[in-house]
């Protein structure tokens, strides 16, 4: 089901005020400078903050509509969640984690061999390493089936070795996924090698020539250092 | 040595102590969560008996649970008893004595749990009642057991209230404190003296027992 939003709210320093689309299996990358309203927008999407105005509809169902007073709760929407940290319950280990709203712990147990994880079942997060905690955090969001799947700069937090070992996955994962992806990130390479389509969030607002003015091309040599993967960029501000 | 009076008020301590962790847990998540007009008011109202004189609030009680009070008259036609002079008297009198003990750090408790933990519960489907009990309640264990220690140790100190609501009616209502009082009174000071001196390793236990649970708390 596609998932299309427009909406507007008042922030301190600007009016957020923006449209978005994703459809199933794809993924719409959020990117911009810090407190340009990216996790706004995806706490909106996920009913944490209610926009001002606008309406929010995912298939033939209102999530939000200003205009008819519809707010549909968090719980309701049944969503996918991926916070930069802090997803996970500090009084259950990685698997109660994973299970906690899952539909099959045999589902869970799958995530955990996919994700390399299951020989850190009993452990509790602080336990394990910030990688891990990640990869349990994304197990816990799709064993629950998810309709949406919203992930806020969830490797923001991580080395750039895990980070870049952790795109993969999830670049990897995201072929057998059925629900759109909304992915913040600050981190242009990222956006390149994961978006289907790139929404630069700039000031509230979709800035399309945001990108064109922060990267240029990088010369070809430069590249063989960086690794084949990574696309070929720098960043000039 | 008056082991019935100790017996009382281990019994009494009890029952404070459970009543009260069933009943401040809601008020503590209110005042740590909720936003309503006038929660400053409502919030003053609950630590009020921290502030007042035992003896105040031994006073209003006998208003409200004697034969002229709404409590009193209610309890009488309900079972044709007085609460005045009953353990059970004494009890509610406990409890509203210690609400404050408990619903104090269980507050501090729950509003140290980091929100984003909550909005988790959220979307994974938890309801507020549902997150309360599977996220709240086991990730504030150490601020809980700190209140139930601090309202134990409260209770098993009251006496002002207590004497003015209960009275000294031994196996009901006569609580350690008051014990040690009427000996006192007697000039028995042997009596007074071996009552007075169970009281300091079983409270100094405790306290160093809130002070591990509070720093566990807040690490």
């Amino acid at each position: 089901m596609i998932l299309s939003a427009s909406f507007s709210k008042r922030l301190k320093y600007f009016n957020l005020e923006l449209s978005l689309s994703c459809r199933p299996g794809k993924m719409a990358v959020m990117i911009g400078p810090s407190g340009g309203g990216k996790t706004t927008v995806i706490r909106m999407l996920a009913g944490l903050t209610a926009p001002d105005a606008g309406r929010v509809v995912f298939g033939d169902e209102v999530w939000f509509d200003s205009a008819r007073n519809i707010h549909l709760k968090p719980q309701k929407r049944r969503l996918g969640y991926v916070f930069q940290d802090y997803s996970l319950f500090p009084h259950l280990n990685l698997f109660d984690n994973a299970a906690f709203a899952a539909e099959s712990k045999k589902e869970v147990e799958e995530l955990f061999e996919l994700f390399k994880i299951s020989h850190l079942k009993k452990r509790r997060p602080h336990m394990v390493s910030g990688g891990e905690r990640q990869r349990c955090a994304i197990c816990q969001a799709l064993a629950r089936h998810p309709r949406l799947l919203l992930l806020d700069e969830p490797f923001s937090a991580l080395d750039v070795v895990t980070r870049r070992g952790l795109r993969e996955e999830l670049k990897s994962l995201k072929g057998r996924l059925s629900c759109p992806v909304i992915y913040v990130t600050h981190d242009i390479h990222e956006a390149l090698f994961l978006a289907d389509e790139i929404l630069p969030v700039v000031d509230g607002r979709i800035d399309r020539g945001w990108m064109q003015r922060t990267i240029t091309r990088e010369p070809g040599e430069g590249a063989a250092a960086r690794g084949a993967r990574e696309p070929r960029l720098s960043l000039v501000y | 040595m008056d082991y019935l009076a100790l017996y009382v008020t281990l019994k009494l301590a009890l029952a404070t102590t459970i009543v009260l962790m069933i009943l401040a847990a809601p008020v503590a998540y209110l005042l740590a969560y909720a936003r309503f007009p006038g929660k400053s008011l409502v919030e003053a109202l609950i630590y009020l008996p921290m502030a007042l004189p035992p003896t105040v609030i031994g006073f209003y009680l006998i208003i409200l649970m004697g034969p002229r009070g709404w409590a009193g008259r209610v309890w009488e036609a309900a079972t044709g008893g007085s609460l005045l002079f009953t353990f059970l008297g004494i009890t509610i009198a406990s409890v509203i004595y210690s609400i404050p003990f408990a619903v104090q750090p269980m507050k501090a408790a729950f509003s140290r749990i980091d929100r984003r933990l909550l909005e988790s519960a959220y979307i994974l489907g938890l309801s507020k009642r549902a997150a309360f009990l599977r996220v709240i309640i086991p990730n504030s264990v150490s601020g809980i057991a700190a209140a139930a220690v601090l309202v134990f140790l409260h209770s098993i100190g009251a006496f002002g209230v207590l004497l003015m609501v209960g009275g000294s009616v031994p196996g009901e209502t006569k609580v350690a404190s008051i014990a040690i009082y009427e000996a006192v009174e007697m000039m028995n000071y042997e009596a007074a003296g071996l009552i007075a001196l169970s009281f300091i390793p079983i409270s100094y236990a405790f306290l160093l027992l809130v002070n591990r649970l509070n720093a566990r708390a807040g690490a």
